[in-house]
């Protein structure tokens, strides 16, 4: 594993090391770059090899040859997972914080069913998470010491009749961090929840009406603090955390008449 | 396979002595020789670099490898053969220089070589090539070695001495643990006849004075060593104590058997007789601000302002950095910054260097001089001249302004023609060391390298940083 004076850790020059999944556009995108401003050493993962290789040499422009690295993967492909893991740990000479963000959308109507579109979104905003925190919990766990951030979403809070496999792919991966805090928190390892609510990036392109929309610069920087206050769960921006609180509260009684 | 392949459950994070550096690796620790080849057999096969460790005293990253394997040899500690009569004791790797002088003691021997801790292993000793408060008159430990044998990444079972394999042997010894691991070791220890040294301890005022001291010493005294205010400047500047000690002969010591005794080695019990050692660096830890710095120091140039001759056990006088537990915790993170000088440059070096860790408000709390001869040994950071070793206590408001001023003493020092040691500084750049090492020397050892170590098993974050492309 070739070394240089970006990437050796030195007392006076120290470093911290991130795994983002998700990282060639958008929020993972803008947390890469965040990130980098702090100084850590990354391994950027994403399906789309082009984008995510502009990302890095963005970021390896400003802070040194090495400081990214661009590992191309399908979250869908959850066997490769343990070697591209260990691989990446070896890369960057070990792992301070695992942020997983990947995740889609595919839009329905409300009198649509389709479950090819359901499988897909539980895949890549559930399954692939799952792969990837069954591996590095452990070693946190081992470790006594990490971060493992999910990008969940407010659709977790409630299913509502606007896409029932984006809200059900959403609220797996939120209650399986849940899980995860309580089982990790013990041992001295910091899972954190987030919940964006419209984000500007390519997943906004089907929404009808969006308001309180979030730049992905700011999410990345609300992240970026969570982080280091050690929040457990966040919405970004703020205000969402309170309408959702609204929301989530509706008796069903009339929740299941309202017709959003 | 969604599972990982690689011993997770092994996963620990390691520090560095100072607890200014930790990295998480996979930690080993094998008793034989059999155990380290099946862990290099599993490295090969998952990919993974090893790095071998023993004590883990080095201030910087000499005993780290992030995300990689870590051997720890400290439990293959036994001693193969001791022969009170020669002097000559074989002993595995993970043995510690406090378990080898309580063996050799008893039976007037002491080790020829010590570093400022009794718990480092001779695996570590030699990869480092140590030296000691006499290291003009007889060398780094590599000296006193009379054989070794080594297995190498290649597999194959060495064995060295300064005739057989003398390349391998003047390279592994120094060698950082790049280019195989010690598997048994043949040291020649020192013939003594007391278990105590007559110690002359006098105050020089000023940096001149202060090394021609040391200069004028170290060939007639058998350990010489000084104590430097760091915190003095102006016409103080440099000014400390010598502490120059010899051996006592029988003639002077009628309670000779008694000393050669390990108990009657103790070292200093408590702070004014009642606190117990272990708590000892909390009640530090409020001192080590550079208020504190200064008042320590000064505290102890005026208590050493009257010449004083006294009887000293041998592990009093050399284990001064094991008085107190865990002393380092005192500073949070701690590094050093040390650089052996040529005699004819040091004095203009390190006026500059203590001058400038002044002016910039942030001096070192702790200065350590000594006198050096050079030796054959391929890594070796001894010069015809003196070593100047300084603590720096490490905070996050003064990492990036250390980070400039160390480099800055990186340039004052190559310019005077000097060198390094890779067991401290933890910043030195490649292109620092290819400078005071020469494109010899670095050819040399990547030959070496190529040769024992073809596919670079052996690798440590110290390695990466310092030699690797």
């Amino acid at each position: 594993m070739p070394v240089n004076k970006t990437t050796a850790a030195t007392p006076l020059q120290p470093r911290r090391r991130a795994i983002i999944i998700g990282s060639a556009q958008g929020l993972g995108a803008a947390m890469a770059r965040r990130l980098a401003r702090e100084g850590y050493l990354l391994g950027l993962a994403d399906r789309n090899g082009e984008l995510l290789g502009k990302v890095c040499a963005e970021i390896n422009q400003a802070g040194g040859p090495g400081q990214a690295r661009a590992y191309v993967h399908d979250v869908t492909n959850t066997e490769e997972v343990p070697a591209l893991l260990q691989k990446i740990m070896a890369d960057l000479g070990g792992l301070d914080a695992f942020i997983y963000v990947a995740g889609i959308l595919l839009p329905t109507t409300p009198t649509t069913y389709e479950f090819d579109k359901d499988r897909k979104m539980m895949e890549v905003n559930a399954l692939g998470a799952l792969a990837w925190y069954n591996l590095v919990a452990p070693i946190f766990q081992a470790l006594h010491s990490g971060t493992i951030v999910g990008v969940s979403s407010v659709a977790a809070d409630r299913g509502r009749l606007g896409n029932p496999g984006y809200n059900a792919s959403k609220a797996a991966l939120d209650t399986y961090l849940e899980a995860l805090r309580n089982r990790l928190t013990r041992h001295g390892v910091h899972v954190l929840t987030v919940k964006p609510g419209y984000m500007d990036t390519d997943m906004l392109k089907g929404v009808e009406r969006p308001f309180l929309v979030a730049s992905p610069d700011k999410a990345a920087e609300d992240i970026w603090n969570a982080m280091r206050r050690r929040k457990q769960t966040i919405y970004t921006l703020g205000a969402w955390g309170l309408i959702m609180l609204i929301i989530k509260h509706i008796p069903s009684l009339i929740f299941r008449r309202l017709s959003f | 396979m969604t599972n990982l392949t690689l011993p997770y459950e092994r996963l620990t994070y390691l520090e560095n002595f100072g607890h200014s550096l930790k990295a998480a690796s996979y930690l080993y620790h094998p008793t034989s020789v059999d155990e380290i080849e099946s862990i290099f057999k599993f490295a090969r096969q998952n990919g993974l670099k090893v790095t071998v460790r023993g004590a883990g005293r080095s201030y910087n990253d000499a005993a780290l490898n992030g995300a990689g394997i870590v051997i720890n040899l400290t439990r293959m500690n036994k001693i193969i053969d001791w022969n009170p009569k020669t002097g000559l004791v074989t002993a595995e790797p993970g043995l510690t220089l406090e378990n080898l002088w309580h063996v050799v003691l008893p039976d007037s021997w002491w080790p020829p070589v010590v570093s400022g801790t009794m718990s480092t292993t001779l695996g570590g000793c030699l990869g480092m090539n140590i030296h000691g408060k006499n290291n003009f008159r007889m060398g780094p430990i590599g000296e006193h070695v009379t054989e070794f044998t080594a297995l190498l990444p290649t597999g194959a079972q060495v064995t060295c001495s300064p005739t057989r394999n003398g390349d391998l042997f003047h390279s592994m010894i120094s060698g950082m643990g790049m280019l195989g691991v010690f598997t048994s070791i043949t040291l020649q220890m020192k013939k003594i006849e007391s278990g105590f040294l007559e110690v002359h301890a006098f105050a020089v005022p000023d940096l001149k004075t202060h090394l021609q001291a040391i200069l004028e010493n170290a060939p007639v005294c058998d350990y010489t060593v000084g104590w430097l205010d760091t915190t003095a400047g102006g016409s103080g500047l440099g000014r400390g104590q010598i502490h120059a000690a010899k051996y006592l002969h029988e003639a002077n010591d009628p309670e000779m058997k008694k000393g050669l005794q390990v108990q009657n080695q103790t070292l200093p019990a408590t702070m004014f007789g009642v606190f117990p050692k272990s708590i000892i660096h909390y009640f530090m830890a409020p001192f080590t601000f550079n208020l504190g710095f200064w008042g320590v120091n000064t505290a102890k140039y005026v208590a050493s302002l009257r010449d004083e001759t006294y009887r000293q056990s041998h592990a009093a006088f050399h284990f001064l950095l094991d008085y107190v537990p865990n002393w380092e915790l005192a500073f949070g993170e701690l590094i050093q910054y040390q650089s052996f000088i040529p005699k004819e440059t040091a004095e203009d070096a390190w006026r500059e260097i203590l001058t400038i860790s002044q002016k910039r408000g942030m001096p070192s709390h702790l200065g350590v001089t000594k006198r050096h001869r050079p030796d054959k040994f391929l890594l070796t950071h001894a010069v015809d001249g003196f070593s100047l070793a300084l603590d720096f206590k490490v905070t996050r408001g003064n990492r990036a302004k250390m980070l400039v001023m160390l480099q800055e003493f990186d340039k004052i020092v190559l310019d005077a023609g000097g060198r390094f040691y890779f067991a401290k500084n933890s910043e030195t750049s490649p292109e620092s060391a290819a400078k005071f090492l020469g494109a010899e020397t670095v050819a040399r050892f990547k030959a070496l390298k190529q040769r024992t170590d073809p596919n670079n098993l052996l690798e440590s974050d110290l390695y990466r940083r310092v030699f690797a492309v």
